[in-house]
């Protein structure tokens, strides 16, 4: 597929299959055009009104740009975005937010979506005696995992994570990275990153970006031990980017 | 040396400005308080009737103060939904040309004399409630309808703005749960920008309660309690500037003493805007 923004050429030709139940993770230098692909992928980039996109993508084998309902197809792709996004409400009606809007009403059903998507994202500890407090008076790690929990509370297939440790400590980052490899088992991952280290620890397959281009991509065990292309070598070896 | 010269401009300045609160305030209570030790402060504002030529003359306002609440109520009724949605479209909807135009004709709004409303209200809607509903037109709720559009520019700006203020992100993150277009408005964008949109509700109600002229012109102005919408109203405001000219002694001391009670309202809408401002410094808590 190829995406415009106006009369700027923001991806060239990409082509890309993401498997099921493994972690892809997207990496290259600032403005290649991760996020971009990344939006694309649940149609966040239909807010940007000079945003054109030709060819196709699909979800288990159905035109997400043809006739389908965006909100459906959001709903089943879950999105983490850079920076932590709590709304500036409790932590429990944060998580709450989804499975409400979707229509579920009943107190005992988001009691239990609310715990479990809490302890799926490994948070439930931390914050159980405070479910009624501002979800802004948590630490920046834990408002990651608290948004990491806010879209397993939908009942997503596929979670798109933007740099979702870029503004954290180490420690919170491990944390992160030990929920991702746990979740993989459940969901499809899709995560950007700019640390080399981290597409190499939890990634099973890795698409190398330069340009709006994907230069390559395949298992991230090959790329990172045995890149075929020099671009991708100098990069992960950090001699440009 | 230049330094100090600014600084001590600023605090001239800052120093007119408090000290003109500070003489209103000390004016307005002291002009009330020989009418309040005269007639009695209970009786003063519970009082149905006020007769200042009688004898002995009578002065009570509690169909003034009925009558005020009455017209800001009503103005709230038309001016805060009307108001907020636009502000919603002006933020979230309006494609960009029409967004111009639209701030002009907002900021036009809130240009216009008060006598022009008046105006308005006497040619258009006045008839238009005489014509299809009982009485001669002059009511509560043309002046209801009159302030509601009023208040809107208020209204409209201010939560225009804090509902810009909110951070794209939140809006974002409602849409990648898969929440329509109006649910993230509704309940993320506009529970986050709350306390801005009641800052501008308040502020409309402070200018719908002080409005004097477009009242006056439009409310009929009899002294009742008025049982239906329909009927006539006097509120606060019209009776200072309806017996301002001409009156003397208690029955003057009585009329600087209703500006007193219609201040007391405006103090106490700021102290609801001092607890909204605070709130919304601990968003979400
Ligand atoms: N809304 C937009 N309108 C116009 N151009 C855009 C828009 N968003 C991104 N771009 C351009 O598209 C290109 C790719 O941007 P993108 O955000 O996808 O980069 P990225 O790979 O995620 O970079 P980073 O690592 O810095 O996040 C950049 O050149 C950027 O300037
Ligand atoms: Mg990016």
């Amino acid at each position: 597929m190829n995406l415009h923004y106006g009369a700027f050429h923001a991806l060239h030709n990409v082509n890309l299959g993401i498997d099921e139940n493994e972690i892809t993770a997207f990496i290259g230098p600032s403005g290649c055009g991760k996020s971009t692909l990344l939006k694309s992928l649940n149609r966040m980039n239909d807010l940007v009104q000079t945003c054109r996109i030709t060819g196709k993508i699909t979800l288990d084998g159905e035109d997400i740009y043809g006739n389908i309902d965006v909100n459906m197809l959001r709903k089943r792709m879950g999105m983490v975005f850079q920076k932590p996004n709590p709304f500036p409400m409790s932590i429990y009606d944060n998580v709450a937010y989804g499975p409400r809007t979707h229509g579920i009403k009943k107190k005992s059903e988001l009691d239990r979506i609310v715990e479990e998507s809490l302890k799926n994202a490994a948070i439930w500890d931390e914050v159980k005696d405070r479910l009624k407090k501002s979800a802004l008076a948590v630490s920046g790690g834990q408002q990651q995992r608290l948004c990491i929990a806010r879209a397993l509370a939908v009942k997503p297939e596929v979670l798109l994570l933007d740099e979702p440790t870029s503004a954290l400590d180490p420690i919170s980052t491990v944390k992160i990275e030990d929920l991702l490899l746990e979740l993989r088992e459940r969901y499809t991952i899709v995560i950007v990153t700019h640390n080399m280290g981290q597409a190499a620890r939890i990634s099973d397959k890795t698409a190398f970006f330069l340009h709006g281009e994907i230069v390559e991509s395949g298992l991230t065990m090959d790329i990172f031990s045995n890149p075929s292309d020099r671009k991708t070598e100098d990069y992960i070896t950090g001699r440009f980017g | 040396m230049k330094e100090k010269i600014a600084e001590y401009f600023f605090l001239i300045c800052s120093l007119i400005s408090i000290g003109a609160v500070a003489l209103i305030c000390f004016f307005i209570f002291r002009g009330a308080y020989p009418a309040v030790q005269t007639v009695g402060l209970w009786p003063f504002l519970t009082g149905g009737l006020w007769k200042p030529t009688d004898i002995p003359p009578l002065f009570g306002i509690f169909n003034m103060i009925v009558g005020s609440v009455y017209v800001t109520a009503g103005a709230c009724l038309i001016g805060v939904p009307v108001g907020v949605f636009t502000a919603v479209y002006m933020a979230k909807y309006c494609p960009q040309k029409i967004y111009a135009g639209m701030s002009q004709l907002v900021s036009l709004l809130a240009g216009i004399p008060s006598i022009i409303y008046g105006f308005f209200g006497m040619m258009l809607i006045v008839p238009f409630i005489a014509d299809n509903f009982s009485g001669n037109g002059n009511s509560v709720l043309a002046a209801s309808i009159v302030l509601g559009v009023m208040v809107l520019p208020t209204i409209i700006k201010v939560s225009e703005v804090s509902l810009k203020a909110v951070p794209k992100t939140y809006y974002e993150g409602a849409l990648a749960l898969g929440a329509t277009k109006e649910q993230s408005i509704f309940f993320v964008l506009i529970p986050a920008a709350k306390s801005g949109i009641l800052t501008g509700i308040v502020l409309g109600i402070g200018r719908a309660i002080g409005e004097t002229m477009a009242v006056v012109m439009v409310a009929g102005n009899a002294n009742i309690l008025p049982e239906t919408i329909f009927k006539s109203v006097r509120t606060l405001t019209a009776n200072i500037v309806l017996e301002m000219g001409y009156a003397s002694g208690t029955h003057f001391d009585a009329i600087v003493a209703t500006g007193a009670v219609l201040f007391v309202f405006i103090l106490l809408l700021n102290l609801v805007l001092g607890v909204i401002n605070k709130g919304s410094k601990t968003a979400g808590t």
